[in-house]
């Protein structure tokens, strides 16, 4: 049954810097990163040695914990320096790119004639299996395990999220490859949630399994959790599966052409950037390359792999990561404010009327800065959180049991329904300054190891 | 550029010492830090706790200067009652001003200079930052004491409820206590005599005793409780020309507070409203009580329970506590259903106690305390409710 989710808690950080809907072809970078950080609880066991050379979605290392999931080379090329740090744990394995690129060859296959173990072997071989996650603890999906449901969130309401409406554009083809491949997956159903302007693509898509929902309200409601709840709520012992919609292209087209092609339609948005737009680029390309034509303002910037919310820290010599689909550079916030603390506020966001206005400019865009607005304090301000937190879960009591690693009311207080994306706006409006989304990490880490 | 960066250097000199902490305090004070995010969201909204204690002591300013004049007016109308015949042209008048800034500023100023000195020492003993909570407690202590209160009486009871109420739990945030009423406790069991009675409410009435010059320090609720005839009419009582402890007496400007912290966000409208709520049911069962004659004049509970139950509202300190102490978010039900219970129950025990207690006719900071102790019960059944529900969940399921 399809569902309309309209989602009323929550709020919108509009900022300025939205990414203009062009897209530019960027150059191939002469070197390529894969960083095992970027699949979060992989321990990476080698398979390309330095200097040996790799075809693109050949594939660079396996998860210690399971040697079917295979993590590929975005290019082809040479390995040129596998970075390692303390105690000899790989940081990155950089390739050299070759001038054209060659692909291995996975083979055409069509999902519709395929076993759910034939789509699974296919994905493990040519490195596709990272892109499917599981809930609970928001890690690389377990493939000993079958899904309940698979869930794919077509509705980006992060900050200058990429418009999926235009980065979907003209991929019909892909994504109803890849989901009826993913459909072979799960006992379930394939539930695809979307806004309004992303409605018009999915809604051609008609597939047994799959069921598209409607969604509507301020973010978090693009937040696969909002829509896990709303649709299909996770109990203890069930699993889900979750896709980023940008990824089915991918799965699509190695099931059409039988290549694994990493190439993507990036964002790059913030107000650093004098001409945001979208860039197609291959993922691990190194940063400064993808910016190049932006008009990047160096001075004092961050650069963020990822929105501003949930993204990492990276800088012009890092490189995509494997997940981002959008790069944001914001203007650094370190100076003092004099009097910062009690003068009337116009140029921040703020959910409190304290002498702050952004009440009454709702749809005024920001320029806001990575100052810290504040100090670390311990919580003290209640019922602010519940403002901007949709979910049917308490969230300070299940930050202040995530911090005491409680296991049992970590589990009672939803610890199984949660990621630590869905903190991240109530780390933004956060009085008190306290890192929700590191601590819900950390936690859902600990509950994956003793509770599994 | 110079302040900013001479404060900025000696930050660096102080980073890690003992004193960083108590050099930091000041620092931030003057200056927005220049701390950027790391590792998690990296944008932040504009609010921090100072702001949020910022915006409360602003809720307190009106409440402060009318105190102030009050002060010096029921001194004055003790001595001349006639000055009651027309209140407005009589109260805002020099004379209640000076006797304002002689007793009341001593208090606040005391009561800054000691909580914030007990902090500052935690702080470096402990080596964490210098929290606002103090900020707010500060304004709040001598707006709840009457006005004569001994300023080394109000240093030890601030130094006791720092350090008993606040700090041995771990500071700012981990209290269980609200802190400022847990100073008023000490002082009101430590030193009764100068808490209660009739003659502690007005300045100098306590001097004057016994003189040919004696005058009355006795309250609303001390008159209701001894049945007497009340003079003070409903203007009088609304707009808060009364005796009482400080800042207590003007619900007219409390409830302009709290319509501030409510527009601000920074008070939790339901606490607010369901003390209202709670203090009016129960002085609606007095007055039901009363009615229905169960018990008779000669009752000594006669006079508070026979009070009209809207009356409780702007007399004693129902207001002020409802609006500035039961919001305290740390020592609060901290879920929002919670909330509506907490505020509920200090409503109706305040006047329990108010009504019940015969030797101190007033029961709002004892209703709180206790409520206090019980709000992490409220929440947890609270919570309880939550993870029901997610069991039931997943049992209709295999069901």
């Amino acid at each position: 049954m399809s569902k309309d989710i309209r989602i009323k808690k929550g709020l919108d950080i509009k900022l300025v810097g939205e990414a203009e809907t062009k897209t530019t072809d960027v150059n191939l970078s002469s070197v390529y990163a894969v960083k095992p950080e970027n699949f979060h609880g992989i321990t990476p066991k080698l398979l390309a040695k330095e200097g040996a050379v790799v075809n693109a979605g050949q594939a660079l290392f396996y998860s210690k914990s399971d040697e079917r999931i295979l993590f590929p080379s975005p290019v082809s090329g040479k390995v040129t320096e596998i970075v390692r740090g303390a105690r000899r744990k790989v940081l990155a394995i950089k390739i050299a790119a070759d001038k054209t690129l060659a692909y291995t060859d996975f083979g055409i296959k069509n999902p519709a004639s395929m076993s759910g173990d034939e789509v699974k072997s296919h994905m493990f071989h040519a490195g596709c299996w990272p892109f499917i996650k599981q809930r609970p603890y928001d890690v690389i999906a377990n493939p000993n395990q079958t899904p309940k449901a698979i869930f794919i969130s077509g509705y980006a309401t992060a900050p200058l999220a990429a418009d999926l409406s235009y980065t979907l554009n003209g991929k019909k083809e892909e994504i109803t490859t890849a989901l009826e491949a993913l459909s072979k997956l799960t006992s379930g159903n394939v539930h695809v949630s979307v806004g309004k302007r992303e409605a018009a693509l999915f809604n051609e898509i008609s597939l047994e399994k799959l069921i598209v929902h409607n969604v509507s309200g301020p973010h978090p409601a693009g937040n696969v959790s909002t829509h896990i709840a709303e649709i299909d709520p996770i109990n203890k012992g069930e699993v889900v599966w979750v896709i980023e919609p940008t990824d089915l292209v991918v799965i699509g087209e190695l099931f059409l052409t039988g290549k694994l092609n990493l190439a993507r339609t990036v964002a790059l948005t913030g107000s650093q950037f004098s001409a945001p737009h979208y860039v197609r680029v291959i993922s691990g390309a190194s940063i400064a390359d993808v910016v190049c034509e932006a008009g990047l303002n160096e001075d004092n910037t961050r650069i963020i792999n990822g929105n501003p919310l949930t993204g990492t820290e990276t800088d012009k010599e890092g490189f995509l990561g494997f997940y981002d689909h959008q790069i944001t550079a914001i203007p650094e916030g370190d100076d003092y404010e004099f009097f910062g603390w009690n003068k009337p506020v116009f140029d921040k966001i703020s959910t409190s009327r304290a002498l702050t206005f952004s009440w009454l400019t709702p749809k005024k865009k920001y320029d806001l800065t990575t100052n810290t607005n504040g100090e670390h304090r311990a919580f003290v301000v209640t019922g602010s959180y519940e403002d901007v937190f949709p979910l049917d879960i308490y969230p300070m009591q299940l930050l202040k049991a995530f911090m005491y690693k409680d296991l049992d009311e970590m589990e009672n207080l939803g610890g199984y329904e949660i990621a630590p994306e869905d903190f991240a706006l109530t780390e933004f409006i956060c009085v008190s300054k306290q890192p929700h989304q590191k601590i819900i990490r950390e936690g859902l880490d600990l509950m994956n190891e003793e509770l599994g | 550029m110079g302040l900013k960066q001479n404060l900025h250097n000696l930050k660096e000199k102080y980073k890690g010492t003992k004193m960083a902490p108590a050099f930091n305090a000041i620092h931030t004070f003057l200056y927005l830090p220049n701390e950027v995010t790391h590792g998690g969201t990296h944008i932040k909204a504009a609010d921090d706790l100072k702001r949020t204690m910022n915006t409360v002591i602003m809720s307190l300013i009106p409440v402060l200067v009318f105190s102030m004049f009050n002060a010096g007016f029921q001194h004055h109308a003790a001595i001349d009652p006639s000055l009651r015949e027309a209140v407005l042209a009589n109260f805002f008048t020099w004379d209640n001003l000076w006797i304002g800034i002689v007793k009341v500023l001593p208090l606040v100023i005391v009561s800054y200079a000691v909580g914030l000195a007990v902090e500052f020492v935690f702080a470096v003993i402990k080596g964490h930052e210098v929290e606002e909570g103090y900020l707010v407690t500060g304004m709040l202590v001598p707006l709840i004491v009457p006005v004569d209160t001994p300023l080394w009486m109000l240093s030890v009871a601030v130094i006791f409820g720092v350090v008993i109420g606040k700090e041995v739990f771990g500071g700012t945030g981990m209290n269980i206590l609200n802190p400022a009423l847990t100073i008023r406790a000490f002082l009101f069991f430590a030193y009764p005599t100068w808490m209660s009675g009739d003659k502690v409410w007005v300045h100098d009435a306590v001097n004057r005793a016994g003189t040919a010059d004696a005058i009355s320090g006795e309250t609303i609720l001390g008159s209701y409780a001894q049945n007497q005839e009340v003079v003070y009419s409903t203007w009088d009582k609304f707009m808060g020309f009364i005796p009482g402890s400080v800042g207590e007496t003007s619900t007219f400007l409390i409830l302009l507070g709290a319509a501030f912290l409510i527009f601000t966000k920074i008070g939790s409208w339901r606490i607010i409203l369901s003390t209202f709520i709670g203090a009016a049911v129960m002085g609606l069962i007095f007055n039901a009580v009363v009615d229905a004659e169960i018990i008779t004049q000669s009752s000594k509970f006669y006079g508070l329970m026979s009070t009209p139950f809207w009356e409780h509202l702007i007399i004693g300190g129902l207001a002020f506590g409802a609006v500035y102490m039961a919001t305290d978010p740390v020592t609060a039900s901290q879920t929002n259903k919670g909330k509506w219970i907490y505020g509920f129950l200090i409503g109706f025990v305040s006047i329990m106690i108010r009504v019940f207690n015969p030797a101190y006719p007033e029961g709002v900071f004892l209703a709180i305390l206790l409520m206090n102790v019980f709000a992490p019960t409220i929440d947890h059944y609270v919570v309880q409710g939550n993870v029901k529900r997610r069991l039931n969940r997943a049992k209709v399921k295999t069901a």
